[in-house]
């Protein structure tokens, strides 16, 4: 029989249909109707999901091919999906929390017109579709057609209040910064095509031994420049921080859950490119562990909820990429979907309080919620210890798993690390006593106001929360447990051909309990502070000194773009259009134009129409004639 | 069709109709009867068009060589091959599109008007149809003299000038190209018929120009000649601006002809006319004509950043994709070929998809600079939805037709030269940027007084764009038959430079 995983299209094709019920039917659908087309279409996805792990689980992978995209002689491209241990468990993360997020939507958005409810579920559904494209394509094409999908629904999504003109800014800087990083992915698909005349996985990994050292190196730099793009690194990170203009279901989905980790599954997919590429692995390695501590340093200083949760996104990245450039391409893995369940929670927690707080952000402006709300409150402490790095919480044994690859390698790595862990329990937990310790200092409407969300956003909640915490159960090092690390197992296959190649330096296990204990108890320490630092703050107006307003100001960094390349920019601009074109090209023609008027003017007089000066003419042109004869 | 092919074949038939139509077109009195008569001709082309496509036996796509001026050689050859097919099948596309789109526009003297464009239809389709030098040249000037008189006649305020301008440009072109043709008429060997005799001591027909044996030199001053007139057309870097100045004077018909088909013509007579006649010169020039186009990607995606007014932002970002097309042209690679013969098509596609909204909105509110606009999604939003879909397919987003043309140029670029498609690869990023502000500032955002009673598309437009809508996803996501359609020209084109 054929492999039924041959089917696998009808996982993409649900949110599709949901997408064009939803798109077309806007005008016509109750917004009921739309909340459970979107979520339902989701869900249909999920079941297939689980059932694409099962098969995959029990060592059925597959490549669907289903028709050729492009075939000419010097190269094939066929619109294939690859099913496999990391593309399910990517498909899982996806649907599962995609599903939970849009049943949350069906609360969040109910303020909304139906025909804008109907588009915000048809944008979700196209983000799922796009999505799934990019994780499940069989080649670098396909995957970039998902990836660029993702960012276009994510600027419709940003951009989706779209009276608001700042809200517009944000998307477009989003698409814009996304589409630098597209380039880098493109031109590493040329190279691709030109090198080895095929972007498949399959054949680009058995065939990677044809390619020169600098090949490799080149493709993976580019290949890393798209995922600086996508997945927020330096220096193309500044529009996650934007991105928070968009509904907050939205920022939970895409801008921390899923979206933003398809840097990370691009790097993991081409894991045997980066591992034949150290050059590569360093430069990655580098940027992550920078993007983790800059974004950190920032978030210490945000006072909008949402902001410090984006630039705690930016910084996870940054730990992520580390993890792949040490060759820990488990633990980075690892690490998306840890991250995805205690990211994802805190972001509809947020979302929970700003419903709460009708529409405020600031969290100067709130205090000592967990009375009025209780489960987002207990919800959210979960998610702050699973990102705290608490064991036995998730986030504790992916992020352990990626610094003791990092310390492995270099234990300046390891050290520089820790300390990111540290400021993201200070900042974590800072935001966490500002928002529901000590006393509310929002206006009296708003404490008026306050009330637990309905079931539709609590339970997802309650869902997120328990695999926050249970979530890093399927990869408990092998110093704690034997064979402990399942995901370890499940995903070697896709590492199979990296790791045989890779000399490994295990740390001994006391070495790795002692990393553990101290990477604990700083971020402990640091937690500990801030609770007690942040549990009654009061808001005062104290003077800003030099680094508060530094890191405020977020480094000045867009500031600095603006005039390093924006501005530069828009003056060549300016100068193309003023004096190469008007003045340079146009002149030019304009003058041809005007010398051809000016003479037929001109010759025109000759046209006298007096007999005698045409008779002259003739006789002096004869005589001219004549002379020429005379002397060639 | 064996038996009708003894006397008519599809390239007959694209030709002769529209010709014919047109001239009919001219003793029609009521404005109706002529729109609809036009409307009617272009579909009926486009059936023929159509049919052709499933055709591959030579009887129906070639004409048995009709002698036209025996004593000069020149011959009314005319053939159908995979570049010739997709050609006529844009331009018979787009004229439906473009009578349906501006249904409801009114002309004064419809009936000339209608003419006019049909017989610019007629001379375009004998363009990508004839094998013979001559008639490519009576073809070229065909399709061009229309176009002039729809712009002077039925134009904007500026309109007189702009065409002036027009005019200079290509006829200094088309001047240029003659020359090149007589140089190379009178290099060719002599015609001889069945029997022997001699029929005359030189041959227009293009085996004999591809059959010359030129010196290098001679290239090198010829290929000059040629390309000129091409570039002009085109256009590319620095002969373009013509065509900002024209877009914006010229009906909204007449822009939609020029910049969805009539701008393949340069496109076309470069692989047709130009690189096979001169593969040592193109070789030779390669680094030269790159630099142009790459140059002028740049320079026309930065240009169109600037600009305030709807027309001239489309016009330049034009000029940016068509030097995407030359410089992929002069890579001289298989992938860079096909990516050209497909968005030879969605080029023309999507182009006319933009003019039709932004004739739209000109009509509707008065302006067509950006900075007056805003809110229209508000008020039309299905408009917005068809709009915002062309957009991107105009910036070669994945799943539209524009994204596989563009990803196989820049491949054969890049099989050129690594740092000019890095270069060139710029203008993406440059395409969402004014893409995406035009978008902002147009249709999102808070209306105002021009745009509070804008209304929706009526349904003729809306037809017209679904329909554009849905070329643009049927042709992103199965291109293939393109690629199977043009493989013999490809082949063709690149045997030259083995």
């Amino acid at each position: 029989m054929e492999n039924e995983l041959q089917l696998a299209w009808l996982l993409p094709v649900m949110p599709l249909i949901g997408f064009l019920l939803n798109g077309l039917g806007r005008e016509y659908l109750s917004k009921t109707a739309s909340g459970i087309i979107g979520s339902g279409v989701v869900f249909l996805s999920f079941l297939m999901s689980v059932y694409v792990f099962i098969s995959v689980k029990n060592g059925n992978t597959h490549v669907a091919h289903y028709f050729n995209f492009i075939n000419i002689e010097s190269l094939k491209i066929g619109f294939d999906f690859q099913l496999d241990q990391l593309s399910s468990l990517f498909l899982l993360i996806i649907t599962g929390v995609g599903f939970l997020i849009h049943v949350y939507s069906t609360s969040y958005m109910h303020d909304e017109e139906p025909r804008h409810f109907a588009r915000y579920f048809a944008f979700l559904n196209l983000f799922i579709f796009s999505m799934l494209l990019l994780v499940m394509g069989a080649n670098y094409v396909i995957m970039f057609m998902g990836w660029e999908g993702v960012g276009l629904c994510s600027y419709l999504l940003i951009g989706y209040w779209f009276r608001n003109n700042k809200f517009n800014d944000a998307a477009r800087k989003a698409f814009v910064m996304n589409r630098i990083g597209d380039l880098g992915f493109l031109l590493a698909l040329f190279w691709l095509v030109n090198k080895m005349g095929t972007v498949d996985f399959h054949d680009v990994f058995a065939g990677v031994s044809k390619l020169t050292v600098t090949d490799i190196t080149g493709i993976t730099l580019l290949m890393f420049i798209g995922a600086m793009g996508k997945s927020a690194q330096i220096p193309l990170y500044t529009w996650l921080p934007d991105a928070m203009a968009g509904p907050t279901p939205v920022s939970a989905l895409i801008h921390a859950a899923t979206m933003v980790t398809a840097g990370i599954y691009m790097i993991a997919r081409s894991n045997i490119l980066y591992t034949m590429a150290p050059v590569t692995q360093a430069v990655v390695a580098i940027i992550g562990l920078s993007t983790a501590i800059l974004a950190a340093t920032i978030a210490l200083k945000q006072n909008d909820i949402k902001k410090v949760l984006a630039y705690s996104t930016v910084s996870q990245l940054g730990y992520m990429f580390l993890g792949l450039g040490v060759g820990a391409y488990t633990g980075a893995v690892f690490h998306v979907m840890t991250h995805a369940f205690f990211k994802a929670l805190l972001f509809l927690g947020a979302g929970s309080v700003i419903h709460a707080m009708g529409g405020e952000q600031d969290i100067r402006n709130m205090g000592g919620l967990k009375r009025s709300m209780r489960i987002t409150h207990i919800t959210f402490l979960l998610g702050c210890l699973a990102i705290a790095g608490m064991p036995p919480f998730s986030g504790f044994f992916s992020k352990d798993e990626i610094l003791g690859a990092a310390f492995a390698k270099n234990p300046v790595l390891w050290i520089i690390g820790v300390l990111g862990a540290m400021m993201t329990a200070f900042y974590m937990f800072r935001l966490y006593a500002m928002t529901f310790l000590g006393k509310f200092r929002g206006t009296d409407e708003q404490q008026h106001h306050l009330h637990e969300s309905p079931r539709a956003m609590t339970i997802p909640l309650i869902i997120l929360a328990i695999l926050a915490v249970v979530g890093g159960w399927v990869g408990i090092p092998e110093a704690f447990m034997q064979g402990g690390h399942r995901l370890e197992a499940f995903l070697s296959p896709v590492f199979e051909q990296s790791n045989a190649i890779t000399v490994k330096n295990e740390l001994t296990h006391a070495n790795e309990y002692l990393l553990m204990a101290i990477s604990v108890v700083a971020a402990l320490f640091a937690l500990i502070f801030a609770w007690n630092r942040f549990k009654s703050y009061q808001k005062t107006e104290r003077p800003q000194t030099g680094l508060d307003k530094v890191l405020g100001n977020k480094w000045y960094v867009d500031e600095l773009y603006d005039a390093v390349i924006v501005k530069p920019m828009q003056s060549i601009s300016k100068y193309f259009t003023n004096v190469v074109e008007r003045k340079g090209i146009d002149g030019l023609v304009n003058s041809v134009g005007k010398a051809v008027n000016y003479s037929s003017r001109q010759i025109r007089l000759l046209q006298s129409g007096q007999v005698g000066v045409y008779v002259l003419l003739m006789v002096l042109a004869i005589l001219i004639l004549f002379i020429v004869q005379l002397f060639l | 069709m064996d038996k009708l092919s003894e006397w008519v074949t599809f390239p007959d038939l694209l030709i002769w109709l529209p010709l014919v139509a047109g001239l009919v077109s001219f003793t029609l009195r009521k404005e109706k009867q002529v729109k609809i008569w036009s409307l009617a001709i272009s579909i009926i082309i486009l059936v023929v068009s159509l049919t052709s496509l499933f055709y591959t036996n030579d009887h129906a796509l070639n004409s048995a060589p009709w002698k036209w001026i025996t004593s000069l050689g020149a011959g009314y050859t005319i053939g159908l091959d995979g570049l010739g097919r997709i050609l006529t099948l844009l331009t018979a596309v787009a004229f439906p599109l473009i009578f349906g789109s501006t249904y409801r526009n009114t002309y004064k003297d419809s009936n000339v008007f209608h003419g006019l464009m049909l017989l610019t239809q007629a001379g375009l389709m004998g363009v990508f149809c004839t094998m013979d030098v001559l008639a490519f040249y009576f073809f070229w000037e065909l399709a061009l003299i229309p176009v002039y008189f729809l712009c002077s006649r039925w134009g904007g305020e500026k309109r007189i000038a702009a065409t002036f301008k027009f005019f200079i440009y290509t006829f200094t072109g088309s001047l240029l190209m003659l020359v090149g043709i007589i140089y190379l008429y009178l290099q060719t060997g002599p015609v001889y018929d069945k029997v022997g005799t001699l029929m005359s001591q030189h041959s227009f027909s293009i085996s004999s120009f591809y059959a010359l044996h030129l010196t290098g030199h001679q290239q090198n001053w010829l290929f000059w000649l040629f390309f000129i007139a091409f570039a002009i057309k085109m256009p590319v870097f620095p002969f373009h601006t013509w065509q900002p100045d024209t877009y914006e004077q010229a009906p909204a018909a007449a822009t939609m002809v020029l910049s969805g088909v009539m701008v393949k013509m340069g496109v076309f007579a470069v692989l047709r006319w130009l690189i096979p006649v001169f593969p040592l010169a193109t070789i030779r020039f390669e680094y030269i004509v790159i630099g142009l186009s790459v140059f002028g990607m740049l320079y026309a995606s930065l240009i169109a950043m600037r600009q305030d007014d709807l027309k001239r932002l489309v016009a330049y970002s034009s000029i940016a994709h068509i030097g995407l097309m030359c410089a992929a042209i002069f890579s001289i690679s298989q992938v860079g070929m096909k990516g050209v013969m497909i968005q030879m098509f969605s080029h023309g596609i999507n182009i006319i998809g933009m003019w039709i909204v932004v004739d739209q909105i000109e009509k509707q509110t008065g302006v067509r600079k950006i900075s007056q606009l805003g809110g229209i999604a508000h008020r039309a939003p299905v408009l917005t939805l068809l709009l915002v879909v062309i957009a991107l397919a105009n910036i070669a987003l994945p799943l539209t037709n524009a994204f596989t043309g563009e990803f196989m140029m820049f491949s054969g670029l890049f099989k050129f030269n690594i740092w000019f498609t890095a270069a060139a690869g710029l203008s993406i990023i440059f395409a969402a940027v004014y893409t995406l502000n035009m978008i902002q500032k147009v249709f999102y955002g808070e209306t105002n007084l021009l745009t509070a009673g804008f209304r929706e598309i009526g349904w003729q437009g809306m037809t017209v764009l679904s329909l554009i809508v849905t070329i643009i996803f049927v042709m992103g996501v199965f291109p293939q038959p393109v690629f199977d359609l043009t493989r013999d020209t490809v082949t063709a084109i690149l045997t030259r430079f083995k």
